[in-house]
């Protein structure tokens, strides 16, 4: 009808659209889904949550920076290298050493990896998501790699600094200790998921998973180490999450295995969680 | 053998807590159509749109996208259709390039991004933050995400509010661009002019129910019985010449204007019969009715009333 008025843009479009085999009703080939969702779509999804969390730093630097300023400081204080009776002859150093692995683990887990999950619901990106052929579930799992990566690069930082600058001894077993880590980084992030899950807003969700944090801290022994704890707040200790990493952490870095009961005591938190999580997460 | 319907909607009905948003809604949209679904705010429109996309499950009816059930068959249904929904912000910190490369890996024979951008004005905004887009450049990018898997059928809720009238008569370009490939394109709006530019049929929605489903030039016919006609004629003439015409409902005068109303071949009528009287119609202008017109014959209210959100 009026072919030749098309104009510059609708041409491009038309183009665009027609680059490929023709639209047409044909039937939809009946193929498993697995094979006509490009498997490249899950790397795209990490590469872009990877560099919102660099363009939007407050993770890396209060999961990485300030841990690694707080273990500079205490590194540096000759009163935290001279072992003490009341520590079964440790120093501070080692001691704290577990306490700041904890600070990471929690702050990544319970405030870096809900607020951007809280707010991507808040915004409609997770129903915008919904339309295409790939599950919102998947950004979820793109923020669980990604801060994971996170983690552990960090943990990996505090400890080499540990031991190459501070004088540190190298763990002693360290499979335990990858075992503790992971054990601790799952029980948090199961916590940081049900935040992400319960919370209405990313505000919301901010204000929660620092409420939380600031407690938790307070029982890995930040302001006291555990065996300095009276021994009310050293029992509830033992079965808060962030008590448990440090024991469990702790032990394995000077060569034991861990008792059963931290290891336990995160398996908890993560199943617990991670089934509230799973129960109660909202995707709109 | 009938061809298939691309969206097939039967007694679709849908409630929120005590408020009915969708009643008893049934129609039928065929393939290579641009179909609109035009009604006041909170009349359902972006109800039964969620509905097709399978974001919502009616509480009673059927729809068949395709042939596919959007309840049950989601994840097929979301590789054959693309979406444009209301309120859906991207990352603000991704950049356009970035976005459209995340959404192109989600399908196996997606568009081609740089013609498709080049298509809908964003091609120098490849490097630009999302957040540093304004409302009509993220709108336009939010119709490239509902493109870029190349779908059979698109549904696009609201898809030029909020962009000025230059933007929005190219993307009413794009869209014709994009049925000619023969795209199916529900089209969900409260734009008249928009609907009467684009749209093959459009259902008028109100308070959760079909008013009326026509052609525009249809629906505007229903709403006046037809046109206005008005000249200066040459001579004096008596105005039974015209009402004894079959087509004319109505004569009228305005200084030295006549204004006469009717259905037909008006314009014919009137002239012919003139020029038998040895009367010349001068500054002769047609007007027939519009959509709008038709909106408030039919419903009694305004398009544009400010009433609940939808």
């Amino acid at each position: 009808m009026n072919s030749h008025t098309i104009t510059r843009p609708k041409a491009a479009l038309s183009k665009a659209l027609l680059s490929k085999a023709p639209l047409t009703n044909t039937p939809l080939s009946r193929a498993p889904l697995a094979d006509r969702t490009p498997r490249a779509a899950f790397g795209q999804i990490v590469r872009n949550e990877a560099r919102l969390a660099w363009r939007l730093p407050a993770g890396l630097i209060f999961g990485a920076g300030v841990p690694l300023l707080l273990l500079i400081i205490f590194g540096e204080l000759p009163s935290f290298h001279q072992p003490q009776p009341s520590l079964g002859g440790l120093a501070l150093f080692p001691v704290y050493v577990p306490i700041i692995i904890s600070f990471v683990i929690a702050i990544l887990g319970l405030i870096a990896l809900p607020a951007p999950l809280v707010s991507y619901r808040d915004q409609g990106i997770l129903r915008r998501l919904s339309t295409t052929p790939v599950p919102p579930s998947w950004v979820l799992a793109a923020q669980l790699v990604v801060q994971f990566c996170i983690t552990m690069t960090s943990l990996l930082i505090v400890i080499i600094v540990s031991i190459a600058a501070f004088g540190l001894d190298v763990p002693k077993n360290p499979g335990a200790l990858a075992l503790a880590i992971v054990l601790s980084i799952a029980a948090l992030f199961a916590i940081g998921l049900s935040i992400a899950a319960a919370a209405r807003s990313g505000t919301a969700a901010r204000a929660i998973g620092a409420g939380a944090f600031y407690p938790l801290l307070f029982f890995a022994g930040m302001w006291l180490p555990q065996p300095l704890m009276p021994g009310v707040l050293q029992g509830i200790s033992k079965f808060t999450p962030l008590g448990a990493s440090v024991t469990a952490v702790q032990d394995s870095m000077q060569g034991q295995f861990p008792p059963a009961l931290p290891l336990l005591v995160l398996t908890g938190y993560a199943v617990v969680f991670g089934f509230a999580a799973r129960r109660i997460f909202r995707w709109e | 053998m009938k061809t298939q319907a691309a969206v097939e909607i039967a007694h679709l009905r849908k409630t929120y807590g005590d408020v009915v948003a969708v009643e008893d809604l049934s129609l039928s949209i065929a393939p290579g159509e641009i179909f609109g679904i035009l009604g006041p705010n909170g009349a359902g429109k972006t109800t039964t749109a969620e509905c097709v996309l399978g974001l919502r499950s009616p509480d009673a009816g059927s729809i068949r996208v395709l042939g596919l059930d959007p309840g049950r068959d989601r994840e097929e249904l979301h590789l054959v259709v693309g979406a444009q929904l209301q309120q859906s912000a991207l990352p603000a910190k991704l950049k356009v390039g970035e976005i459209l490369a995340e959404y192109q890996s989600f399908y196996r024979e997606p568009a081609d991004v740089g013609e498709l951008i080049e298509g809908l004005g964003l091609a120098g905004k490849v490097k630009d933050y999302y957040r540093s887009l304004s409302g009509g450049q993220r709108q336009r990018l939010s119709i490239a995400l509902a493109l870029i898997g190349r779908p059979k059928v698109a549904v696009l809720d609201e898809m030029t509010s909020g962009l000025d009238p230059q933007a929005r008569r190219d993307t009413w370009n794009l869209i014709e661009g994009v049925r000619d490939r023969g795209v199916t394109i529900l089209l969900v709006t409260h734009f008249m002019e928009e609907a009467e530019r684009l749209c093959d049929r459009v259902a008028l929605i109100d308070a959760g129910q079909l008013t009326a489903l026509d052609s525009p030039a249809g629906l505007a016919a229903r709403a006046r019985g037809g046109k206005t006609v008005r000249f200066v004629p040459s001579a004096p003439f008596d105005d039974h010449l015209l009402t004894a015409l079959p087509g004319v409902r109505t004569v009228q005068r305005s200084g030295s204007r006549v204004i006469v109303n009717g259905t037909g071949e008006l314009v014919n009528a009137v002239i012919l019969t003139l020029a038998a009287a040895g009367v010349t119609a001068h500054d002769m202008e047609l007007y027939s009715s519009t959509l709008e017109d038709a909106f408030v014959k039919l419903t009694g209210r305004h398009l544009h009333e400010e009433g609940i959100p939808a």
